[in-house]
């Protein structure tokens, strides 16, 4: 005979705000040892891959997976901002598909650059698209998104009639992502200097606080005088622009691109290593920083599997294990927090 | 309309709920006193006091929602523990809040039967229910279609509903807290019809209500309650509207207030608005001058906190004009109202005001970030020391400005807010409830700013539920009801008095108003 569930709500509200004086100490702990989160499961992750295989700790290996992990990176740079001013970006993976096929078409018959500026822009202008929906329209950012890739992704595959771009002759292209520059591949510089930027945007700019105040309380900042619209909008045109940059990074670093690449595949892994990153769901909290963490941890994984020979299965099911963890653990911490 | 006269015999009856002595409190601040009151089978029984006085605090003890830190509760004589409002209940208890609680998308007779259906193992028997639905509504007079989605019906029709639901159950007693708050004329005769053939059925009524004509109208017994405790229980023949408001009211002030200064005429109007119509706001015009701080009172629902949202331009107005230092203002946008020099303490702090996950310093320096950052670029130094300068003004007792504002006491997040104004250094400054949820400490040093900000020439409006802090304080009051101003009082004018007189005026006339 339950009724007035609201009522039982206030009284749990009621009882928590007392006890919350009693929890706040351990709360503290708590945020710093969520702010130090994954670095630790990281770190035994890497020594515990350095003992047991060989070839792990070699620089090729480790230089490997950061330029096979550079697009990943780039896009969940930019999506963390996104995921912190309250919304969600699913279009990445479409987007990183339609840039690459977009780009590569330019590359096959234009100068390089004109390729990756065209890209760039389709990037920006889909982030600028989704932003508005989101924020004029007040469409929900899932949905928004979801809806978006499909559209993304048919014109990505109108444009190449479903056929793989192969620009093995476009040297001039392929330089973009596979210079070397102090002994590291260009593609990796090129990561580092988004992640750099924005993990600064986010914790030292003006820009990066209206979206931590957008994504924590949207009332409060709109009251506090924050455009929470025009802040919103911003991080989507980052992670379209991401979403382009990494297209093009890859289709440079492979020198082939299909509209197929990314997807819905690679939307999940960003957002996954996003939120192992400890980067919350709910919006209003998070760090570029944690970001890289969580999808280097991610991608650790996959290499650990790898040069141990574990079956490839046990990796998935291990990654959404971790996921569930880190997902359990964020809603833990705001229940108590509130 | 109606007239209920106390025909039950009041004195012989067992009671069928006896609250002895019971006390609330709310972060050590108590919100409800040594209350005792008891409740006769077949009795209409009211609650009347200001904003916060503890009517609604009472229901809740009553109906389960919360616990009384002290005193017990009896239902037929017998103490019983009320921890849920599923305990409650199982006594018989049942509330039909300000807020109704229906599912918007089951049908009339599903949100009736909600959890207590008829079934046959796991299905329920539609036919069943559908006629235990129509004998239920025929015994009440009500003409809701079983079938009806109950999302589509009116206010008042979801409240039938809920007062369906509350018989469905073998309610004993119904607690009402403001049922006619939202309804219409008309509807709000229908319910009046329904709360006395409810008591003419043996139930007793709990009824919270703000309108003194309908609580005379309907009640057996009033109970008026201030600041958290029992003025008196008296017999609805012995009440009148004037001697309800003279026991809803009558505090002594003591020095809870810092002196005044003096009325300022002569500065400069810093705000003026003129016919401004918005969402529950219906043409509003004052003058705000420079050191000047005005208050606005009002009853809950008045149009008082719309009237601070709209001329800060947070939701959109219909007609009228604001004009902030001589200048028109029509932006649409906090943003500009604050860079124009406008700034809001909004009604809660926590839903409205704070970021209570992020650092002190952040929460303090959001608004002034522009100032503080050269190419969006925050100079983390500048933030650190001219948030620090402006915390110790506003005395801001905290550990450190990295510490979550979800650590600091109810004043101190308050003064917080304060200290995020300072920053921005408005001319006009609107600060709705700014001692809601405040310890008494707390309160005399938040006074002791706005009066101080006002000696600056800063022009202040107060928007207050407590009439005292709005006497206290301002030199002029506003007194606004149904969207409108309806009362300006300045100086000796200015008692509780009046201004409970202009707030309450018209409540007779609830018929009137459709």
């Amino acid at each position: 005979m339950s009724v007035n569930a609201l009522p039982v709500i206030s009284n749990d509200n009621d009882t928590s705000s007392n006890a919350s004086g009693v929890f706040s100490g351990i709360i503290r702990q708590w945020t710093s040892w969520r702010t130090a989160g994954i670095f630790i499961p990281f770190l035994i992750l890497f020594v515990v891959l350095s003992i047991t295989s060989r070839p792990f700790l070699h620089t090729t290996n480790l230089l490997n997976i950061l330029d096979q992990q550079a697009s990943t990176l780039v896009i969940a740079a930019a999506g963390t901002l996104v995921l912190v001013s309250g919304g969600i970006d699913l279009s990445v993976g479409a987007t990183y598909g339609l840039s690459s096929v977009i780009a590569g078409q330019m590359a096959e018959t234009h100068s390089p650059w004109l390729a990756i500026a065209v890209g760039l822009m389709v990037g920006l202008g889909i982030g600028l698209v989704n932003g508005l929906i989101v924020a004029i329209f007040k469409i929900n950012p899932l949905v928004t998104t979801l809806a978006m890739s499909f559209v993304i992704s048919g014109v990505a595959t109108k444009v190449t009639s479903g056929n793989l771009i192969v620009l093995t002759s476009r040297v001039g292209f392929s330089k973009f992502s596979n210079s070397i520059f102090l002994g590291v591949q260009s593609a990796i510089w090129i990561m580092v200097v988004v992640v750099v930027v924005l993990a600064l945007l986010l914790s030292r700019t003006t820009l990066g606080r209206y979206i931590v105040a957008s994504g924590g309380n949207a009332e409060a900042a709109r009251l506090a005088g924050v455009r929470v619209n025009a802040t919103r909008i911003s991080a989507y045109v980052l992670s379209g622009g991401a979403a382009g940059l990494a297209g093009i990074i890859d289709t440079s670093r492979v020198l082939s691109a299909e509209a197929s690449a990314g997807g819905s595949a690679l939307a999940f892994t960003v957002l996954a290593g996003i939120v192992v990153g400890g980067t919350s769901i709910a919006g209003g909290e998070g760090s570029v920083w944690r970001t890289t963490i969580g999808v280097l941890f991610i991608a650790l994984i996959g290499n650990g599997f790898d040069l141990l020979g574990i079956d490839p299965l046990y990796q998935q099911i291990v990654l959404g294990v971790i996921l569930l963890i880190a997902v359990g653990l964020d809603v833990w911490a705001r229940k108590r927090g509130r | 309309m109606t007239t209920r006269s106390p025909h039950h015999s009041v004195t012989d009856a067992q009671p069928l709920i006896e609250v002895q002595g019971v006390t609330k409190r709310f972060g050590g601040v108590p919100s409800l006193s040594d209350v005792s009151l008891s409740i006769l089978p077949g009795t209409v029984h009211s609650l009347v006091g200001e904003n916060g006085a503890g009517k609604s605090t009472l229901g809740k003890l009553i109906s389960g929602v919360l616990i009384p830190d002290e005193g017990e509760i009896r239902v037929d004589g017998h103490p019983v523990s009320l921890r849920t409002p599923r305990e409650a209940l199982s006594h018989g208890i049942v509330t039909i809040a300000q807020e109704l609680a229906i599912v918007p998308g089951l049908s009339a007779a599903e949100n009736v039967f909600l959890g207590v259906e008829p079934r046959w193992v796991w299905a329920v028997k539609r036919r069943e229910l559908r006629q235990r639905y129509l004998e239920l509504s025929e015994r009440l007079h009500f003409n809701i279609a079983p079938d009806v989605v109950a999302g589509s019906l009116s206010i008042a029709g979801q409240q039938q509903v809920e007062i369906m639901r509350a018989l469905a159950r073998e309610a004993r007693l119904v607690i009402m807290d403001e049922p006619t708050a939202a309804l219409s004329g008309a509807e709000v005769e229908a319910l009046h019809e329904i709360i006395l053939s409810l008591a003419n059925e043996g139930k007793s009524v709990l009824l919270i209500s703000h309108f003194l004509s309908e609580v005379l109208d309907l009640s057996d017994s009033i109970t008026t309650l201030r600041d958290g405790r029992l003025v008196r229980t008296v017999t609805a023949a012995e009440a009148t509207e004037s001697s309800l408001i003279e026991g809803m009211l009558g505090r002594t002030l003591e020095s809870a207030f810092p002196a005044k200064r003096n009325s300022t005429s002569d500065g400069e109007v810093v705000l003026s608005i003129k016919d401004l119509v918005a969402p529950k706001v219906e043409g509003v015009s004052f003058e705000l001058r420079a050191g000047e701080i005005l208050g606005i009172a009002g009853l809950v629902g008045a149009g008082r906190s719309e009237l601070a949202r709209a001329i800060f331009q947070d939701v959109r107005c219909k007609g009228g004009e604001i004009r902030l230092d001589g200048q028109p203002l029509a932006s649409r946008s906090p943003t500009v109202a604050i860079e124009r020099g406008m700034v809001l303490i909004p009604e809660s702090r926590k839903e409205m005001g704070l970021f209570v996950g992020r650092s002190l310093k952040e929460n303090v320096s959001i608004s002034a970030l522009r100032s503080l950052s050269r190419f969006g670029w925050i100079s983390a130094r500048r933030e650190r020391e001219v948030v620090g300068e402006s915390m110790t003004r506003v005395a801001v007792k905290a550990a450190n400005a990295v510490m979550p504002a979800s650590g600091l006491s109810g004043g101190n997040q308050q003064k917080l807010l304060f200290a995020r104004t300072l920053l921005c250094s408005p001319k006009v400054l609107i600060a709705d409830e700014p001692t809601r949820g405040v310890d008494v400490g707390s309160k005399r040093a938040i006074y002791d700013l706005l009066v101080e900000l006002a000696a600056t020439g800063m022009g202040i409006v107060v928007i207050s539920s407590e009439l005292e802090e709005v006497i206290g304080l301002a030199h002029r009051v506003l007194v606004m009801k149904g969207g409108r101003i309806v009362k300006e009082l300045e100086g000796e004018e200015m008692n509780q008095k009046t201004i409970l007189e202009a707030a309450f005026a018209g409540t007779l006339m609830v018929k009137e108003h459709q």
